[in-house]
């Protein structure tokens, strides 16, 4: 399957190398660094690279390529899978934490996502509710397509072997979920109830998906009216934020980005909370706007300037939002209660929901 | 992270305390490369050598880590291989790990020091704990050292029968290795592959069948025996043995069964109705229906097992699942798959790549699968231009006369966007949509003139060769659109869009006769500056007009046929040439001119605008060859379905060898098939009965009282985040029925867990055993909830008539003992035995069970198909006082597990405890007394018992359908005790499912003498239907009929014997009593169980 793996960071330097079986030259990496320059962003970087005598299959994260390096026929999906676990446990064991001098240790567990004798002297459960909104809006402010991504976090500190149960008010909500391996499918079938035996600390119980067939309340809307003149060099740009179908709760963290065309020299506006910055070379504008304050609808106003002699852009930018909103699942996904057997003690139990904007997108 | 792992691994690693040694560091720290290169290598290594032989291993250990380091950064640390191959044998496994780290990057290159290190490994291949076998075995087989292949291969001989499962697996991996190592081996490794294909344990099968598809893929007849345990453990073995084992069953199965896409549209229909029905039941519809196509069950088999897999986290498990079911499922079904491929567009960009690759490949074919999710590929301005694309491709793919105009107005949106591959890509969408949807030709050509008028060049290029693309299919309205592309030519620079519109001028020069012979002027002024692509297509334009039109242009061609004779590029001259030979006619000048006209205004056929994903699907997807598009080494074809299907019995488990190797898993040959579906109905019932009895037990209650201290602690934590947990108190007072059985399921569940959770804490390779247990006979119960779910009324009616069917053939199935055999397997599977990992004793069991029950004790659940008795009411039932069996202490209860010894016996789990500060050796059953006709299945005898250990085991007793007692002795080495076990009647019954009806129809036909009833009080808060349920079910092993009344519950079992009917009825009436009826043949029984239900609704 995977012959070695070589990690590349963003000044393309080969870091970090490991070889499974017999040790591959790291000059199998210039066909990558060929690929890599072809492809205009890191982004487009093809994930599958045939070469003479391999094929380099990489990921992409934190700025790090992870490029494995495969001789024979495999599934792709089950290498970049792979790839991408692996990068999880580094940002799991390098993440957070300052390096022990630990060693991970392999247990061979009865449950073997959980490793045995546990111990913990408060105990405690924790579940996050998230669901993320990707969205495309159109000029006039309807709904093009919007789908939720919702996944529950869980970080569990609980002593010995506790099986929990999960249970929801609306179980039907999730008709398409995905689960950590621990969740008894059968059960889940039957009853809809999550039943688990849960890994220790933090692990995804479970993600799910609501499709854009469902009807997805959108928490925001975006007032714009953004346009570049053809006569003058002058355009004009105003954009007005508010919250829509929120449940009473406060939209927060919202922050506006949007790509200007390429002939824009420069944008003089005035936001009415928040601070905004326009980067003038990579014609990037973001708004950090904050909280919306229903009474006072946070806008950012003024002008933009385009480049002498360049005509008018073709098309209005398109406005990223991002937004937080604490104490809702806006699929209206509620957990009914939790319940853990086969320990004796107590554990403190929680639930957080929270809503986000995933791929947030207004078209203008 | 980035920034983590490197100072990681340069402060851990190497750079502080290289720093801190260096006498005179000669440069800078921050450049640790020019470092490397000036300081002295040896001076380095030799402080490392010093650590690695000093006394302390907190210093060896610390030299480890350096030396690891090195090696990841890619750094020479080979001559430090004397010193730590002396390091091997270390105690502390830390540094042990370490050096094996080291060896297997440098053994290959010092082969002769390597070999000092054998013999450590020989001995850790010996060593008591499995980790340590299993690592040692893994080092050894990646020390590539050809010397040393004898050895591995014993090791591996040896490690493939090893008591641990997680040693056998890695000897699984080591077969891969050695393979690559030296491929001479090939024929002993296939039978080791033959040997652990037959285990049993859900940590080998991953890798068994990694290593069958590395070694031998193409020896399919391994798998025949095995095909049948591989699907149905598949869902229990890990992810990434998931991945490879569907992929090598989506191949076995195009060998063995027959195509069943044939006549699809009589086998949708059938397939669909017949989904959960069982095959006895299609071949009767068969019969009628002649030439229809039938499912094998075993393709079925593993359409089935696979679905769940669909939710799996990992992306890879659910494209494995999605191409299995492209390449094997019915048409039909197929696009079951294309919800799961959605959701994992959300993933990271690589798997949305190649899923957005494979979707598009499929989306080709079936549309349909995935017009509903036509908005999920909408494409975002923040998606990578690979992202952007393969979107595209599929919304293009996905277009009809119903969505083109949404889909029109969304791409005017992406021609419109700032990545401008991506708008010339939406371009030739646009053109792609136009030809293959008739009504919008015009629309879309109509469109796409209009962005002639883009100001973005390469928009306005894409255009025009979309258009001349377009205009050769559509040859009636040339005229205008020509003539506005002829006048583009003036401003449009790029190559390929003025070659387009001078070919388009030159192809249709006959309908504008006075612009053409312009445009020819224009270019030969600009010929000598034209791009290559142009030049010629201005040679051709000249050409074509000297033909048709030759007194205007004749001198003008001439001109440009001698600027192409001096072109630079000898293609242009030779284009000259050619043409000039053709066209101009002279002496030299053969019989070819004369077609000349022909030759070069010929009609040519219009371009296929096609996608490039057409007929990818030669490629098995989901492969890097699909990915590729070419062929991969090591590709393995996919084959064709064969006209006529290979004898499926090759796939039956034969007696001798189940029994032998124990890796017959309930076969499902036709005739067993009828049995599964026919228990796994039960079960549902029983799943019921089993949420009575903990409902009812204490741990139900003391769950309850937990949980309202819990919400109180909740909130007293005053923790930040909202507890909406909603307590008990809350919960209750709703009172809604549908929440109430979700609390009875979960406090059912809480009585398996505390089982398992004293199986833990006493032992816990025991614990694994009694876990998996439940845990199994729980997934694969609420399986067949499920599937039963979904069935129709008039779907178990037939079933129904199946029992009866069934009942008829057992006589014969029973002398082929092929089933019963089958069912041992099961048995194993859940009675739990210890069985102490490793230590040599076990060895005296049958080392295949032992090897079985270790294979449980590491996977969460194992998958039997065969639907087991999830939770019974678990009362349990004393055989063996400890005080008089001399520290031997023996309990039983009746598991409900139906038919594990065959059709008539009663399954009885007994557990043995061994209280006594002895082992108790050889715990075996003598002296059975039974009444004449009965008979009894022994549990195999326990070799070997420790002090406080227990273990449970199942037997099998055929009680007649008599409450008579089964007296036997339970003897150990030393000792005999009298024990018997007496049936309670309701344990005699296996449940029955039927609808209303024919629960009436049955009912008609047994009165009279085989009526019996009786009016009993009924406590109120027995009332509800549910609690009446719980309350018979957990009293007898009944049935549960769906009832239409409110007032009357209806329940049905057969006799385990006899299989003869026992119908009960439960009427409520008014002021709290109720009448309890009971129809049966088995009079005897009826008025035993009449009476022992009686006071079961009246109790509080």
């Amino acid at each position: 399957m995977i012959h070695s793996l070589f990690l590349i960071n963003a000044s393309g330097d080969i870091f970090l190398e490991k070889h499974w079986k017999s040790v591959v030259s790291r000059s199998v990496c210039d066909y990558f660094f060929e690929a890599q320059e072809r492809a205009s962003e890191a982004e487009n970087v093809p994930p599958v690279i045939p070469t003479p005598h391999h094929y380099l299959l990489s990921v992409y994260r934190h700025k790090i390529f992870f490029v494995a390096v495969i001789q024979s026929e495999v599934p792709p999906l089950f290498v970049i899978e792979f790839l991408h676990r692996v990068v999880d446990t580094f940002q799991d064991y390098f993440g957070s934490t300052n390096v022990g001098d630990q060693l991970p240790t392999g247990q061979l567990s009865v449950v073997p996502w959980r490793r045995t004798g546990v111990k913990y002297t408060n105990n405690e459960a924790y579940f996050d509710v998230i669901e993320e909104i990707d969205a495309i809006i159109d000029k006039s402010g309807s709904t093009i397509t919007a789908e939720i991504q919702g996944v529950i976090d869980a970080c569990v500190k609980l002593t010995g072997m506790p099986d929990l149960t999960l249970s929801f008010m609306n179980p039907r909500l999730l008709d398409d979920v995905s689960f950590h391996p621990c969740v008894r499918f059968k059960r889940w079938e039957s009853e809809r109830i999550l039943s688990f035996i849960p890994p220790d600390g933090n692990f995804r119980l479970l993600s799910y998906h609501v499709s854009a067939q469902n009807l997805v309340a959108i928490p925001v809307y975006i007032k714009h009216n953004i346009s570049f003149r053809d006569s003058s060099s002058l355009g004009r740009f105003e954009i007005t934020v508010g919250p829509k179908q929120t449940m009473g709760k406060t939209v927060e963290g919202v922050m506006v980005t949007s790509q200007m065309p390429k002939g824009v020299l420069n944008m003089t506006l005035t936001p009415s909370q928040g601070t905004h910055i326009f980067d003038p070379v990579t014609k990037l504008l973001s708004w950090d706007v904050g909280k919306i304050n229903p009474q006072k609808l946070p806008s950012l106003k003024g002008s933009v300037s385009l480049q002498a002699g360049t005509s008018k852009p073709d098309e209005n930018p398109t406005i990223n939002l991002q937004f937080k909103i604490q104490q809702l699942a806006i699929s209206g996904l509620k957990v009914n209660r939790l319940d853990m057997y086969g320990e004796k003690y107590k554990p403190f139990k929680g639930i957080k929901y929270m809503t986000k904007a995933g791929k947030f997108q207004v078209r203008t | 992270m980035s920034g983590n792992g490197l100072s990681y691994s340069e402060q851990g690693g190497e750079a502080a305390p290289e720093l801190a040694q260096e006498v005179v560091p000669t440069t800078t720290p921050s450049a640790p490369a020019a470092f490397g290169l000036f300081s002295s290598d040896t001076k380095k290594n030799e402080d490392l050598k010093q650590m690695l032989e000093s006394s302390k291993d907190s210093a060896k250990l610390d030299a480890m880590k350096r030396i690891v380091g090195m090696i990841a950064k890619g750094k020479n640390a080979s001559e430090l291989f004397p010193a730590v191959v002396k390091n091997v044998a270390s105690k502390n496994i830390e540094i042990k790990k370490l050096v094996y780290v080291y060896l297997m990057r440098y053994a290959e290159e010092q082969q002769d020091l390597a070999l000092l290190s054998i013999s450590t490994f020989q001995r850790a291949l010996k060593d008591p704990n499995q980790l340590i076998r299993a690592s040692a075995l893994r080092v050894l087989s990646s020390i590539r050292v050809p010397i040393i292949v004898p050895i591995m291969m014993l090791a591996i001989k040896e490690a493939s029968s090893d008591l641990s499962p997680y040693v056998r697996k890695n000897a699984a991996h080591a077969i891969q290795k050695l393979y690559s190592l030296d491929p001479e081996q090939k024929e002993l490794l296939i039978e080791v592959i033959e040997k652990l294909l037959k285990d049993r344990s859900t940590l080998v099968a991953g890798s068994v069948v990694m290593a069958f598809e590395e070694v031998c893929p193409d020896r399919i007849d391994l798998i025949h025996k095995n095909y049948r345990k591989l699907c149905n453990l598949l869902v229990d073995v890990e992810e990434w043995g998931q991945v490879v084992i569907i992929h090598m069953l989506t191949r076995y199965a195009r060998t063995q069964f027959v195509s069943p896409w044939k006549d699809d549209e009589v086998v949708e229909e059938y397939s669909e109705n017949n989904f959960y029905e069982s095959d006895e039941e299609q071949k009767e519809k068969d019969q009628k229906v002649k030439n229809t196509y039938t499912m094998d069950p075993d393709h079925r088999l593993l359409l089935r097992n696979t679905k769940p897999l669909l939710q799996s986290r990992n992306a890879a498990v659910v494209m494995a699942v999605a191409q299995l079911y492209w390449h094997l499922a019915p048409k039909s079904e197929a696009s079951i798959v294309s919800k799961s491929l959605v959701r994992l567009l959300h993933s990271n960009r690589e798997v949305q790549y190649i899923v957005l690759q494979n979707s598009a490949t499929m989306s080709i074919q079936r549309k349909g699968m995935f017009e509903p999710y036509l908005k999920s590929f909408y494409v975002r301005s923040t998606d990578p231009t690979m992202i952007k694309t393969l979107k595209l491709e599929i919304l293009t793919n996905l277009a009809n006369e119903a969505n083109i105009s949404t889909l029109l107005r969304e791409f005017q949106t992406y021609v419109k966007s700032q990545d401008k591959q991506f708008a010339a890509a939406t371009i030739q969408a646009i053109g792609r949509c136009a030809t293959n949807i008739t009504e919008v030709t015009d629309t879309c050509l109509n469109g796409l003139v209009c962005l002639l008028s883009n100001r973005d060049e390469i928009v306005v290029a894409e255009s025009v060769v979309v258009i001349k693309k377009l205009l050769q299919t559509q040859p009636a309205h040339h005229g205008e659109i020509i003539k506005h592309m002829a006048k583009l030519l003036d401003n449009i620079t790029v190559p390929v869009a003025r070659a387009s519109i001078l070919w388009l001028i030159g192809e249709y020069c006959e309908r504008v006769p006075k612009i053409a012979p312009d445009v020819l002027r224009k270019t030969a002024k600009s010929f000598t500056n034209e791009d290559d692509l142009v030049k010629l297509q201005i040679l051709n334009l000249g050409a074509k007009l000297y033909l048709t039109n030759s007194k205007q242009t004749k001198l003008l061609t001439q001109y440009v046929l001698n600027l192409g004779k001096y072109d630079q590029s000898y293609d242009i001259r030779d284009r000259t040439r050619f043409i000039r030979q053709l066209i101009v006619p002279n002496e030299k000048s053969g019989a070819l001119s004369k077609y000349a006209k022909k030759i070069f205004l010929a009609q040519k056929p219009a371009p296929l605008l096609e996608s490039p994903f057409k007929d990818r699907d030669h490629f098995q997807l989901g492969t890097l060859s699909h990915t590729l598009n070419s062929r991969a080494t090591g590709y393995l074809e996919l084959s064709d379905w064969p006209e006529v299907a290979p004898d499926p019995s090759v796939r039956n488990v034969d007696v001798a060898e189940s029994a032998k190797e124990w890796t017959g898993i309930l076969s499902k040959t036709k005739k067993e098939k009828p049995i599964e579906k026919f228990y796994s109905e039960s079960e549902e019932e029983e799943d019921e009965s089993a949420s009575t009895s903990a409902s009812e037990s204490n741990s139900g209650s003391g769950s309850e009282k937990e949980d309202k201290e819990e919400g109180s602690s909740d909130e007293s934590s005053g923790s930040s985040s909202t507890s909406e947990e909603s307590s008990d108190s809350e919960s209750d007072s709703k009172e809604n029925t549908a929440k109430k059985t979700s609390r009875a399921a979960a406090e059912s569940d809480s009585e398996d867990i505390k089982k398992k959770a004293k199986g833990i804490s006493k032992k816990r390779s025991t614990s694994s055993s009694s876990d998996t247990e439940s845990t199994s006979s729980e997934e694969s119960s609420s399986d067949s909830m499920s599937e039963s779910g979904s069935k129709s009324d008039s779907g178990s009616g037939k079933s129904r008539k199946y029992t009866k069917q069934k009942e008829e053939k057992p006589v014969q199935d029973r002398k082929a003992p092929n089933k019963q055999d089958v069912f041992l397997l099961d048995l194993d599977d859940f009675c739990p035995v210890t069985t102490p990992v490793a230590v040599p004793t076990a060895a005296v069991l049958s080392p295949s069970l032992t090897a079985d029950l270790e294979g449980l004790s590491l996977s969460s659940s194992s998958v039997i198909d065969v639907t087991t008795q999830v939770s019974v009411p678990r009362k349990t039932h004393e055989l063996l006082h400890r005080m008089s069996g001399k520290g031997l202490a023996a309990h039983y209860h009746f598991s409900r597990q139906p038919g594990i010894f065959g059709d008539r016996m009663v399954s009885v789990q007994v557990t043995v405890t061994n209280t006594s500060d002895q082992k108790i050796e050889n715990i075996h059953i003598e002296e059975k007394k039974l009444p004449p006709g009965m008979r009894m299945h022994e549990f195999n005898p326990i070799e070997c018992l420790e002090p406080a250990a227990s273990i449970t085991v199942s037997m099998g007793i055929d009680f007649c359908d008599s409450t008579q007692t089964a007296s036997f002795q339970l003897c150990t080495k030393d000792d005999h005790f009298n024990v018997n076990i007496k049936p309670p009647v309701g344990e005699l019954l296996l449940p029955v499912t039927m609808s209303e009806k024919d629960f009436k129809k049955e009912q008609g036909m047994l009165t009279g003498m085989n009526e019996t009833s009786a009016t009993i009080a009924v406590a109120p808060q027995n009332s509800a239907r549910l609690v009446i349920i719980e309350r018979l079910v957990k009293a007898a092993n009944l049935g549960v009929v769906p009832s239409g009344q409110d007032n009357i519950h209806r329940f049905a079992a057969k006799t385990v014997h006899s299989g003869s009917l026992m119908l009960v009825t439960v009427e409520l009436k008014e002021s709290s009593t109720a009448q309890l009826i009971i129809n049966t043949e088995k009079t005897v029984i009826g008025s035993v169980l009449l009476r022992e239900l009686k006071p079961v609704l009246s109790q509080g």
